[in-house]
């Protein structure tokens, strides 16, 4: 798309050979561009990686390029044509003076040549992002166009492609480049929980690096993350009943909840301290919201008394104070608020009694701003968003069923499932272009709970 | 009945034996017919005496396949019975959509089951409710408990005790009609049945 937008704004001509009587430089020049018309970019930076060499760290350069476009802050630029640009641009002669070092052909661990910021800028980038070796060590050059000069170099060792924790340790280089560009914080290092054919996966935002987590035994829904992002809460059917498990991803070790197991206990959720779970119970007297102290796996207190009416899904604010939770105390399932102890219990997004529909799996944004959840209209799901200080809704959805919204860490992208490609799959959504990607192309997955920032781990951190 | 054949054969031999005894003198010197009157009598007696015990022994061998008849008989009745009340006990229930209420045409369905727990006191079952693929998947769950829980109490208000009856709920995990129709739909709207324990030997109420 980005590459259609810079085909637009570009004369670009791409020859098959350009002839030159007298080769004035050694290196090859095989391809020439032409700029015409000024590329205007748009409303967001534009950003450019590097193509280059070492070859062995295309596959960080990609990532780390697909990184940056899914955070949906960039017009990422794409170049034509390989490295043509930046060598036919030296070629042309545009290239600023380069601060002593070659123009080209730079090795390992020399620091690089300045790219061609006038081109760069006359291309719509405000960033350069260039991924080259230094030593044992991978280096990430981000480059202010504007400024022409280099704004950060973050260095990182990076594991082997396709070893442990190579791909976090990219992500991680990805969202610090999105800090130094915007000072923004970003959503690349983490994972999205989900149920698939009754079992509970994890996989990367990416799309990519799919685990199992659940039994393989039983039939488990309700992932939910711990705010360490390194554990997995989530339930499983067995004998009749419903268990709460928090397991380690670490060491794949997991605990059943105390006093889980006896009855159905369902939608687990943590509190932003990690002290507390809160989740959902049915018993014969109804369905209702239920806490466990999750430090020392003990002392069950309960928040709800539906008697006749049903309470559950409960999600914490981010700062701990409030949970948002379903009731059908006016009949229909409708979302509430209360005070993390249970008091002040309140209609939260608000409703036409008799004509909106059901509304459902809310959950609390981490800027605590906003709660997504979904709701039906017209006899199908789609997602809304509450506003949390003017308590107004507005739906964000309208292809096709949409469900079960799960916040990323930046509070502006959405994991959703939707079956708007034809069967129900995971898919993510900018809230602020409204930029739709598919984040797994498998049929069946739902339930998506989306992991706060990982923690570097010893194996990622140099 | 080969050996009662055996033991007629041998009955009318002895007979036969006695008659020729007495059958070599003469009649017209025949002055004291006594022994011979005794002998007769005693033949008869043995014949009378043999006779009887063939017949209790066909007696009892009779009364003991009879006997075993009856017993493999009654197992497979039993065995019958069982299966009948246990297809009777998996009946399902069906309800509206986004309904946990009872509908008028499963009452018949449900005092069957009242009937057939007064009539096995050790039989435990578990109710489980069920939803369609419509709603939200966590909210179904809660649904399905409605849906179990008014099966159950209908049953302990029909006097069954509510420690025999567990309740849970699947939502729409596990659906028994794949299809995404009404027909499927309506399929996958229902109660379930399951014996826990007390099962093995079921009487019909």
């Amino acid at each position: 798309m980005r590459f259609l937008l810079l085909g637009l704004g570009l004369v670009l001509w791409v020859g098959p050979t350009v002839r030159r009587s007298d080769a004035q430089d050694t290196s090859a020049i095989d391809r020439g561009v032409r700029i015409g018309i000024v590329y205007q970019p748009g409303v967001r930076p534009g950003l450019v990686v590097l193509p280059g060499r070492p070859a062995g760290l295309d596959s960080a350069r990609a990532m780390l390029m697909r990184d940056l476009d899914y955070s949906d802050r960039f017009e990422l630029i794409t170049l034509p044509a390989g490295d043509s640009l930046r060598v036919g641009a030296a070629a042309l002669g545009t290239a600023p003076p380069a601060r002593g070092a070659p123009a080209r052909g730079r090795t390992g661990g020399a620091p690089a040549a300045g790219p061609n910021y006038p081109l760069y800028l006359a291309l719509g980038a405000d960033f350069i992002v260039d991924v080259r070796a230094a030593g044992d060590t991978a280096v990430v050059d981000l480059h202010d166009v504007a400024a022409g000069a280099l704004r950060r170099a973050f260095p990182a060792r990076l594991p082997a492609p396709g070893a442990a924790g190579f791909r976090m340790a990219v992500h991680r280089l990805a969202d610090q480049v999105l800090q130094a560009t915007l000072g923004a914080p970003g959503m690349a290092a983490t994972r999205v929980g989900f149920v698939k054919d009754g079992k509970v996966y994890v996989i990367d935002q990416d799309g990519a690096d799919m685990h199992l987590v659940s039994s393989t035994d039983r039939q488990a829904m309700s992932p939910a993350w711990a705010p360490d992002a390194r554990r997995l809460a989530y339930m499983e059917f067995w004998q009749g009943h419903g268990q709460l498990f928090v397991q380690d991803l670490g060491n794949g070790e997991r605990t059943a909840v105390a006093t889980t197991g006896r009855a159905l206990d369902f939608t687990p959720a943590f509190s932003p301290d990690g002290k507390t779970l809160a989740f959902s119970r049915a018993t014969e007297e109804g369905t209702d919201v239920y806490t466990v102290n999750a430090k020392d796996n003990c002392c069950l207190q309960r928040l709800t008394v539906g008697r006749f009416s049903d309470n559950l899904s409960p999600a914490y604010s981010p700062d701990g104070q409030r949970i948002a939770f379903v009731s059908t105390r006016s009949g229909l399932p409708q979302i509430y608020v209360m005070a993390a102890d249970g008091t002040d219990q309140q209609l939260f997004a608000p409703f036409d009694y008799g004509v909106t529909g059901a509304s459902n799996a809310p959950e609390w944004s981490p800027d605590g701003q906003s709660v997504a959840f979904h709701r039906d209209v017209a006899g199908t799901l789609q997602v809304f968003v509450l506003d949390v200080r003017t308590r107004t809704v507005r739906q964000l959805t309208s292809v096709g069923r949409n469900e079960d919204p799960t916040w990323a860490p930046d509070s502006r992208h959405l994991a959703f499932v939707s079956d708007r490609s034809g069967y129900r799959q995971l898919w993510i959504i900018d809230l602020d272009t409204g930029r739709i990607r598919p984040l797994l192309q498998q049929s069946g997955a739902r339930l998506p709970a989306w992991s706060p920032r990982l923690p570097e781990t010893a194996a990622t951190n140099p | 009945m080969k050996r009662l054949t055996l033991l007629a054969l041998a009955v009318v031999a002895g007979a036969v034996t006695a008659a020729a005894c007495g059958g070599p003198k003469p009649p017209p010197q025949a002055p004291t017919p006594q022994p011979n009157a005794d002998s007769a009598a005693a033949a008869e007696r043995a014949r009378q005496d043999s006779m009887d015990a063939a017949n209790r022994a066909a007696q009892a061998a009779e009364a003991e396949r009879a006997r075993r008849q009856q017993e493999a008989d009654a197992a497979a009745g039993a065995q019958r019975t069982t299966e009948e009340v246990r297809a009777m006990l998996a009946a399902m229930i069906h309800f509206d959509y986004d309904k946990a209420v009872l509908r008028g045409d499963d009452v018949g369905t449900l005092d069957q089951k009242v009937a057939t727990l007064q009539a096995n006191p050790n039989l435990r079952i578990r109710i489980s409710g069920h939803c369609d693929e419509r709603g939200s998947d966590e909210y179904n769950l809660a649904l399905g408990n409605r849906r179990a829980t008014a099966a159950k109490q209908y049953l302990v208000s029909h006097g069954i005790d509510a420690g025999r009856i567990e309740t849970t709920s699947y939502g729409e995990e596990r659906p028994l009609a794949q299809g995404h129709d009404e027909s499927a739909w309506a399929q996958n709207r229902r109660d379930e049945f399951e014996i826990i324990s007390g099962g093995d030997a079921l009487k019909k109420p």
